[in-house]
């Protein structure tokens, strides 16, 4: 699924490219265009921090759950869980349930409650009735965390698909075409705030669905509308390229250890309601009862394109076989992209690749105000400023963050090429999952929570999962596989790994909340006031930020 | 801001409300519905999960043509999050926000 490849594109064998590069560059810019100008439209007037993070809480229910879509299904829905389905039929289908029920986890605990009670960031309800400064520090380190693990996974994803879809073999040229990528990213968020963002994420959200749907479309109908046709010429593929069968029905082809397969799904049903770029997201609109419509809209959004993928990733198991995936550059990065070739030529590979492209752009867009917020509302407003920093001087902050992690990014994305995204998706929702989702849940539901119990828990959770990841077999140790001649960890020709699990969630998680509740039972602090205060807020919507015009 | 002491007036106000047997309906309410539906919607996924580690040759046994359990179930929980989703939504609307609201109302609204 992933190598070494990466590090040294240049040495990338048959990293020829698909269909025809400049048509490729030519839709892409194309969507660049639109979105800049539309960008450059909206922004005007862009000034406040309401404005600048949270959109000016203006957006309709049904606007922010497309956003919400757009921003959730990262090049790791799209080209990742196609991929893994391609390779491992079922198993990759188990990705995107877990994705999929984890919204209803945000859905009933925790979006309504978090809009009522919070204003920009993930921080604010968390240290919403703890001691301000610790629990400030400590989420924002946590939110910077998960954001790199998930920013790392979808610039991952553009550079394999600048190997496959531009030409650009040298590892100058990819390295070029990712810095390009980054500072449009930068410029949509600079200039466009969260306004700018979510409009990007809207388009991209529209063009992602219709998109896959036509290939899902496509797909059916070269099978006579049949799954099950589909599902049997697939299999019939697979053997005959692999020389063996592989039935990619079966449970188990890529999680040969049941705990691994059950510490993953822990982490992805858990992680999506700690994920702070989704939370923030909440903020955009005026009310709670729209945040609840923007969830709806979500799901049947998000819902319907992981059936479209399932259909992809059959389809390209059955049109393309898993040696010309595994073989292709950016790996089963490639598979969607290269399904897209076989059935519609390279006019459809470029419209493809073009919204591939735009969803990481979005979402990159999305992780990094989400972490410029972070580092501007929750480090430098509280702790540099006291809590005394002006909006304007807020913003200023946040913009300026946004360029340093827009470059973190592009660096980041150029040593990241090649490394399976769905999978490093998977570990940013463990770390969400082990770190966030225990504090939120215990802030908004349990009267005895307090300081020392968020701290364990968000520390203890992040640490724990980190941890138990570079020990894992995904960094080192994996035995090579014989189609690539690479081994699937990370790093190659060494093996430190002492965790047997890819997945750290099984461990983490429970650790998260088993600490948050020691650290809460050991410790006297309670501030009764701020917990009326934050309960009958979550629960009525008295005292909600409103939105600053209508 | 969230974060600046209210008015110890308006602190005191909130501890009311919390005490008060409407907003303790409410709180009731909410969570007799979300707490519920939780446990039921993770035990259905879990059940799922273990299913397809623990029991591969009954999710792998074909039903119909090159369909199996596995792929019947995995749809399920696709319906089952649908069915979730617009049930909470209705429920939502009809029976917690009339409540909510009249609450809020009652404290003098989005009083900021």
């Amino acid at each position: 699924m992933s190598a070494l490849v990466s590090l040294t594109p240049a040495l990338a064998p048959a990293a020829t490219s698909v269909g025809n590069p400049t048509l490729n560059i030519a839709i892409f810019l194309v969507f660049v265009v639109i979105t800049l100008a539309i960008v450059i439209k909206v922004a005007s007037g862009n000034k406040g921090a309401a404005e600048y993070y949270a959109g000016g809480r203006a957006f309709t229910g049904r606007q922010n759950g497309i956003a919400i879509a757009g921003d959730y299904l990262s090049a790791a829905s799209f080209l990742g869980i196609a991929g893994a389905i391609a390779l491992n039929g079922y198993d990759g289908f188990l990705y995107s349930i877990g994705f999929l029920v984890a919204w209803l986890v945000a859905l009933l605990l925790v979006a309504e409650l978090l809009r009522n009670v919070g204003k920009y960031t993930m921080a604010d309800v968390l240290s919403f009735r703890l001691r301000q400064r610790p629990v400030r520090i400590a989420a924002a380190i946590s939110t910077l965390a998960v954001s790199f693990f998930y920013l790392l996974a979808q610039m991952a994803g553009a550079g394999g698909l600048v190997a496959l879809l531009l030409g650009i073999e040298s590892a100058a040229g990819q390295r070029v075409v990712v810095a390009a990528v980054g500072i449009v990213m930068i410029f949509y968020v600079i200039y466009g705030g969260m306004k700018g963002t979510t409009w990007v994420q809207i388009i991209k959200a529209v063009l992602l669905i219709v998109g896959a749907g036509l290939m899902f479309v496509w797909v059916l109908a070269k099978f006579g509308l049949n799954l099950s046709t589909l599902i049997g010429a697939a299999n019939e593929t697979t053997a005959s390229d692999l020389g063996k069968a592989r039935d990619l029905t079966q449970p188990g082809l890529q999680y040969k250890n049941p705990i691994d397969f059950i510490s993953l799904s822990m982490a992805l049903v858990l992680g999506t309601a700690g994920l702070p770029h989704v939370l923030m997201r909440f903020y955009t609109v005026p009310t709670s009862r729209e945040a609840r419509r923007s969830v709806v809209w979500a799901i049947w959004l998000i819902g319907l394109f992981y059936l479209f993928t399932l259909v992809l990733g059959f389809g390209a198991a059955q049109m393309l076989g898993p040696s010309e995936i595994k073989n292709a550059p950016g790996a089963a990065n490639s598979a969607a992209p290269l399904l897209a070739f076989e059935l519609g030529g390279e006019i459809f590979l470029g419209i493809i690749s073009g919204v591939a492209f735009a969803t990481i752009l979005a979402v990159v867009a999305g992780l990094t105000i989400t972490a410029s917020a972070s580092l501007s509302h929750d480090v430098y407003n509280t702790i540099v400023k006291d809590g005394n920093a002006t909006p304007e001087e807020e913003v200023k902050v946040a913009r300026i963050s946004a360029l340093v992690l827009g470059a973190v990014a592009i660096v980041g994305g150029i040593f990241a090429m090649g490394q399976n995204i769905a999978f490093l998706v998977a570990l940013a929702f463990a770390i969400a999952a082990s770190a966030n989702l225990p504090t939120i849940l215990y802030s908004l539901f349990w009267k005895r929570f307090n300081t020392r119990g968020a701290l364990w828990s968000i520390y203890g959770g992040l640490l724990s999962a980190i941890t138990l990841i570079i020990f894992s077999p995904v960094v080192s140790g994996k035995a090579v596989d014989p189609v690539t001649g690479k081994s699937p960890s990370m790093l190659q020709g060494v093996d430190f790994h002492l965790f047997p699990l890819d997945n750290p969630g099984i461990i983490s998680i429970p650790l998260g909340f088993i600490l948050g509740y020691i650290g809460t039972v050991t410790s006297k602090e309670y501030n009764a006031a701020k917990y009326a205060e934050m309960e009958v807020r979550s629960l009525t919507g008295v005292g909600a930020e409103a939105a600053t015009h209508h | 801001m969230s974060n600046d002491a209210p008015a110890s007036a308006a602190e005191d106000r909130y501890a009311e409300v919390q005490n008060s047997a409407e907003f303790e309906e409410l709180r009731t309410k909410f969570r007799k519905f979300v707490f519920p539906m939780t446990i039921a919607f993770l035990a259905w996924y879990f059940l799922y999960v273990l299913l397809s580690v623990f029991a591969k040759d009954f999710m792998g046994t074909r039903v119909v043509g090159d369909i199996t359990w596995g792929l019947i179930l995995g749809l399920g929980q696709f319906v089952s999050t649908f069915a979730i989703t617009m049930y909470y939504a209705r429920w939502a609307d009809r029976e917690f926000d009339p409540r909510a609201e009249a609450l809020a109302q009652k404290m003098g609204g989005h009083h900021r």
